[in-house]
């Protein structure tokens, strides 16, 4: 089950939690001096307690990780990427609106 | 009841249309601020902010946004997400059109602020993402231990350069001058960067890769001798364009696009104002865009009063 907070994820775990999901999973790849991960980490948590048990919500600190960003050739923060099976299915770069995260999110499900 | 839905609607949240809700709560306009994105502006991409009064040990642009936000919203500002297609002029009644309805108004700010302005070159729209930054605050993490490039001279240039240098390898910062215009103390910290290394009189000619950036063509602008530079992303502080391009040309504004004000950063259309990054000025600071706002907001008032009392 997602919890109703995102849950902070690492290179050590990524596959595990995210990758063999059963459920879809959303990551934000984000850092603590990035203004736009701040502004849309409210937006992110909200999604997590509004979808749970649907989708889960997941974020990695690209500063304190490494080797899942570089995996998937980030190089701009915030993204989020969509996974379902362990694939992308959505990826998103920069800080946009609700809708917008969400309209990605549904065509997940 | 007024014959407006709001007596001032600020479009743009950043430090101008904050500080110009405040004084209108404070007045007691009926004001609504619409905000495309995020509020703060520019300042949400500010690692730390140290120009601006009152924070002797500097804050982070993102923590100044939000103070700013609440202490308008104190005072009775209403925020709200949405994006401005198109400004009708009254007077006296204003039109804005959002996506989804209308809005009247007695008085408009426009306080849209500017987004960084692009280089023009080969490889740089296409890679935006995939080495090609406009914030370094944002992107710089992740390139930790690797070599990289920043293009510009400007405040934001070397800010950005001292902020980047605790994660890259090396850091070429390139410049189409032999000397640099940012702030002076910024020059004397750069110069003390050993990361740092300035290509001067140098410009960026095109951004070439395969699938992510992997190196700059620079052109030494004196001798015009060409080279490659391998560099694993670029950032881009070249300065800024005023967000002007959704007005059509309905105010007039100068050769860059910035909107031309009188000293109470009125326009020539009776009852609206510009304030901030978007105005044509000397410096566009945090500083001078929160007096803007002010003075902004206190000719609107002045200006329905006179409305009012017919």
């Amino acid at each position: 089950m997602a919890g109703p907070e995102p849950l902070p994820v690492s290179d050590a775990n990524f596959e595990q939690e995210i990758l063999k999901s059963d459920i879809p999973a959303l990551v934000d790849f984000w850092a603590a001096w990035c203004g736009p991960c701040r502004a849309i980490a409210p937006v992110v948590e909200e999604l997590a307690r509004e979808y749970q048990g649907k989708v889960k919500v997941g974020k990695m600190n690209v500063d304190e990780n490494a080797k899942t960003p570089a995996k998937y050739g980030i190089r701009a923060i915030p993204t989020l990427i969509i996974f379902k099976g362990g694939q992308i299915v959505e990826q998103i770069t920069g800080a946009v609106s609700r809708a917008v995260i969400e309209t990605a999110l549904k065509k997940a499900l | 009841m007024a014959p407006w839905d709001y007596d001032l609607l600020i479009i743009g949240g950043g430090p101008a249309g904050l500080t110009a809700g405040l004084y209108a709560g404070r007045a007691r306009l009926k004001t609504l601020l619409l905000e495309k994105l995020i509020h703060g502006g520019q300042m949400m991409t500010t690692d730390l902010v140290e120009n601006y009064p009152g924070f002797p040990d500097g804050i982070s642009g993102f923590e100044l946004s939000d103070r700013m936000r609440r202490q308008a919203e104190r005072f009775g500002l209403e925020i709200i997400n949405a994006e401005v297609l198109k400004l009708e002029p009254g007077p006296p009644a204003h039109k804005v059109i959002l996506a989804d309805r209308q809005l009247s108004a007695g008085a408009v700010l426009i306080a849209t602020g500017a987004s960084y302005k692009r280089l023009g070159v080969p490889g740089e729209a296409e890679f935006i993402g995939k080495g090609v930054s406009f914030c370094a605050t944002c992107d710089g993490a992740l390139y930790r231990d690797q070599e990289i490039a920043l293009v510009g001279g400007g405040d934001t240039a070397l800010s950005e350069t001292i902020f980047l240098e605790r994660f890259a390898k090396k850091i070429h910062l390139i410049h189409r001058r032999r000397e640099l215009r940012g702030a002076k103390y910024l020059q004397e910290r750069l110069l003390q960067l050993e990361k740092v290394e300035i290509h001067w009189d140098s410009v960026v000619t095109a951004i070439k890769g395969n699938q992510a950036v992997e190196a700059l063509e620079l052109k030494d602008v004196k001798t015009q001798g060409t080279s490659t530079l391998p560099v694993a992303g670029v950032f881009i502080a070249i300065g800024i364009n005023p967000n002007t391009a959704w007005l059509n040309g309905l105010l007039p504004m100068d050769d860059w696009g910035f909107i031309i004000t009188d000293p109470e950063m009125a326009t020539p259309i009776q009852g609206i104002f510009a304030a901030g990054d978007v105005r044509a000025k000397s410096l566009w600071q945090i500083a001078t865009a929160v007096g803007d706002g002010a003075t902004a907001a206190f000719a609107a008032e002045k200006y329905l009063e006179n409305l009012s009392q017919g």
